[in-house]
């Protein structure tokens, strides 16, 4: 579809009427918020930080629920991420909240991958949602949006600068998702030791490019606030799975032998602060952030990787919908190529085998008039055989013959003596 | 005459009738002890462990002193390929008539690249470096002036900020523990409450064992010593890896100025043993324990290194047709080079005849088929 601007020209007509009576149409955001809070919302938080920093109990301190955990071994191969769901539900306002950890991050020894899971599990959210998008039997209303809203980055506590892998880190994903830094564990810096811990993240942040989530301060009425907190940045937080008794009240605290230190304390900690920005006054900014600068951007890189594009070379403006065909065609085109090609080889194939099993009939013909030949000699020397036994068989029953009439003659002529002799 | 002093013997007077049978000898502790701080005493301390951690903090606190004035601290951008350095402090400190020359070799950029495969080569290098060049003086001609810096002890520091060791960790100290005494500690331990300090102490001692890695043992003391000394040295052992706080600065706590660190909701005093460990530390590496751990390095580490060196040498040579060595060989259980090619020989003729065994018998098989 082709992007038509609307550029409101002072030549037109658009003229501002005043009305003379309540219309009601001042009802409309009240319509829109019924209508949102009927649908739910859905937020999606990413922790990255070295195991053991402390993303777990930030995360249930900051929600004021225990979310399972099991805790991680430091001994992992590579960098996995963890996606958790879970439905939470304050007055009458349904949150579905993801959150990703992201297990064995800073622990090996060779850190230089360590940032392409994290990178390829934010783009394949991309991935997911574009592919939604582009569907033509699309249900955007029902889709649940897994892209991550939020990056908070877990500092390690060091009170020097940022460590060579958080900048790594920093730099690769700053363009992809909004990025919040955070010094957690922070009840190990002394205030002074902050001040300058906190200008020096900062200013090695900027000196390097890391554009990180500033808070809007265009809408008027959170502007004062978030200008004042960004100054803030970034967050010294402390987290604690463990309430102590305070006065008369129960509060989230660390017992340490020296003191308690309290997490909702603002001279403590900045924890107060970061619950505000990130759920009390910003969440649905990060949500549009993410999906109007973020994803538009993964999605034009994509589809200009695909070929797409706004503007024909004669600078008019393109469809979508013959570039598509384009696509399609060539698509086509290059499968019936490979059908082609392995068309032929199976033609081939089957050529080869043939002539092999040609080669082997003629063979076993071969052979098989051998035998009959030999069959046949054996045969004919066989039938001599016979005939010289026969002859054999003959000559003998005549020898025979005649030595029986002799002998027989002898006898009687014996007889015949005899009887004359006694006659 | 009773004296409180330590050794008796020093106020020995020949006309004492009481010391008729004395001979004297029982004054050599003095005398060692005279000549010994004549003499000052050396000791060369390694700190390993990512930057961060607290090394120079804590290493200003053992010493009281201010060693890393005006060091620069590289960013993150230029530490992305970091490669591991070794630098060395010497300092020359006394007390009370002692003196001690103190060398602290730190290893900057241990951890900190983004790569850290074998990151700890250039650490082992120096440490063999070290042994050689003593190896070479102890072997020389004139032995007057052997200059001893081979490292003596190495604390290595362990982040409390994950569940335990980290591979890193682990490959560090496998690759160092048997040329060195390795103290793992626990550093930036203001961030653990008590029962996180145990849970980790223990899930390292843990890792420790099962990855067999031969950390420094405290000496076991003499049955004949007596119960709380027992009692205080089998805490001790229970306390390893010691969790410590260091700090380079001066607060006001409880009405005295200590070494602390101080937060909004408290202060922490770097000397309190219910704080950290760090007293404990202290004790055990100056005040009861530096000599023993300089025995261990010569006599255990340095041993090892020297006969594994000899060895070499003598294989080598023996393959060179024996050259005249500068060395002296010892005659070492080295198998020679003759009787070896014997062996082959009589291998290859035994497995000769085993192969026509074989063909015999199948001939013999195929015969009866």
């Amino acid at each position: 579809m082709a992007a038509t601007d609307v550029n409101i020209h002072p030549s037109e007509e658009m003229r501002t009427l005043s009305l003379s009576g309540h219309v009601g149409f001042d009802s409309l955001p009240d319509q829109l918020v019924s209508k949102s809070v009927s649908q739910g919302f859905s937020f999606n938080i990413l922790c990255v930080g070295e195991t053991g920093i402390g993303k777990s109990t930030l995360m249930n301190t900051l929600f004021n629920t225990t979310f399972e955990n099991e805790e991680a071994s430091h001994f992992k191969n590579g960098v996995h991420l963890r996606p958790r769901t879970y439905t939470l539900q304050e007055s009458n306002v349904d949150l579905q909240l993801t959150i990703v950890d992201t297990v064995g991050f800073g622990d090996q020894v060779n850190k230089e991958e360590s940032y392409k899971p994290i990178v390829d599990y934010i783009d394949a959210q991309f991935e997911n949602f574009l592919e939604e998008e582009l569907k033509i039997k699309r249900s955007l209303y029902n889709y649940h949006d897994s892209r991550i809203h939020i990056c908070l980055y877990f500092i390690a506590p060091t009170g020097h600068s940022l460590k060579s892998l958080d900048l790594v880190t920093m730099k690769k994903l700053d363009s992809k998702v909004n990025i919040i830094p955070i010094i957690a564990k922070a009840d190990t810096i002394s205030k002074s030791e902050l001040q300058k811990f906190k200008i020096k993240i900062m200013s090695e942040l900027v000196s390097n490019g890391v554009q990180i989530y500033q808070f809007p301060t265009d809408d008027e009425a959170v502007a004062e606030i978030n200008s004042s907190m960004n100054a803030h940045l970034p967050f010294a937080v402390i987290g604690s799975s463990e309430e102590v008794q305070i006065g008369n009240k129960m509060v989230r605290a660390r017992q340490y032998p020296w003191g308690v230190v309290q997490v909702e304390n603002e001279s403590h900690c900045d924890f107060v602060k970061l619950r505000e920005m990130l759920i009390r006054v910003n969440m649905l900014d990060l949500r549009e952030q993410t999906h109007a600068r973020h994803y538009e951007l993964y999605r034009r890189c994509k589809l200009e990787e695909m070929g797409f594009k706004d503007t024909d070379p004669d600078s008019e403006p393109f469809s979508l919908q013959e570039t598509y065909v384009a696509k399609r065609r060539e698509f086509i085109g290059e499968l019936q190529l490979k059908e082609e090609q392995m068309r032929q080889m199976f033609v081939n194939k089957v050529k080869e085998t043939e002539a092999e099993l040609k080669e082997k009939e003629r063979e076993l013909h071969e052979r098989f008039e051998m035998l009959k030949r030999t069959h046949q000699e054996e045969k004919r020397n066989l039938e001599e055989k016979r005939r010289d036994l026969e002859e054999e068989m003959n000559t003998f029953n005549r020898r025979k013959v005649a030595a029986e009439t002799l002998q027989s003659l002898q006898g009687s002529s014996a007889l015949k003596k005899d009887k004359e002799k006694k006659t | 005459m009773t004296t409180n002093i330590r050794y008796k013997s020093r106020l020995m007077k020949s006309e004492d009738s009481e010391d008729k049978q004395y001979v004297g000898f029982a004054t050599l502790p003095n005398q060692v002890h005279r000549k010994s701080v004549k003499k000052g005493f050396d000791f060369t301390l390694m700190v390993a462990g990512e930057s961060g951690l607290g090394k120079s903090t804590l290493v200003n606190s053992l010493f009281l002193t201010d060693l890393y004035k005006d060091r620069k601290l590289l960013n993150a951008e230029e530490r992305i390929n970091q490669t591991v350095e070794i630098t060395k402090h010497t300092v020359d400190i006394e007390e009370k008539g002692v003196k001690l020359k103190l060398t602290i070799v730190d290893t900057p950029g241990f951890g900190d690249a983004v790569n850290n495969n074998e990151c700890w080569k250039p650490i082992t290098d120096y440490i063999d470096q070290q042994f050689e060049q003593y190896f070479r003086d102890e072997s020389g001609l004139n032995r007057k002036n052997i200059l001893d810096n081979r490292v003596h002890c190495c604390l290595y520091f362990i982040p409390p900020f994950g569940h335990g060791l980290r591979p890193v960790d682990v490959e560090f100290m496998k690759a160092l523990h048997e040329k060195v005494n390795i103290v793992p500690l626990i550093s930036k331990a203001d961030c653990l409450t008590p029962n996180e300090v145990k849970k980790l102490k223990d899930r390292v001692r843990d890792e420790i064992e099962r990855f067999g890695i031969k950390v420094y043992q405290f000496p076991e003391c003499d049955s004949d010593e007596e119960e709380e000394f027992k009692q205080m040295d089998k805490e001790l052992k229970e306390c390893t890896p010691f969790a410590v706080i260091g700090s380079n600065t001066v607060v006001e706590a409880r009405g005295q100025r200590v070494r602390g660190r101080l937060y909004p909701w408290g202060i922490v005093e770097v000397e309190n043993q219910s704080h950290c460990d760090f007293v404990k530390l202290r004790n055990i590496l100056i005040r009861s324990h530096m000599h023993d751990l300089k025995d261990v390095t010569c006599d255990v580490h340095y041993e090892n290194y020297r006969a594994l060196c000899i060895q070499e040498m003598t294989s080598k040579l023996a393959q060179d047709n024996r050259t005249d060595s500068p060395l002296p060989i010892l005659p070492l259980p080295t198998p020679d080079v003759e009787t070896e090619r014997l062996i082959k020989m009589k291998d290859e003729e035994l497995k000769r005849m085993q192969e026509m065994l074989e063909k015999m018998q199948q001939q013999m098989h195929e015969k009866d088929q």
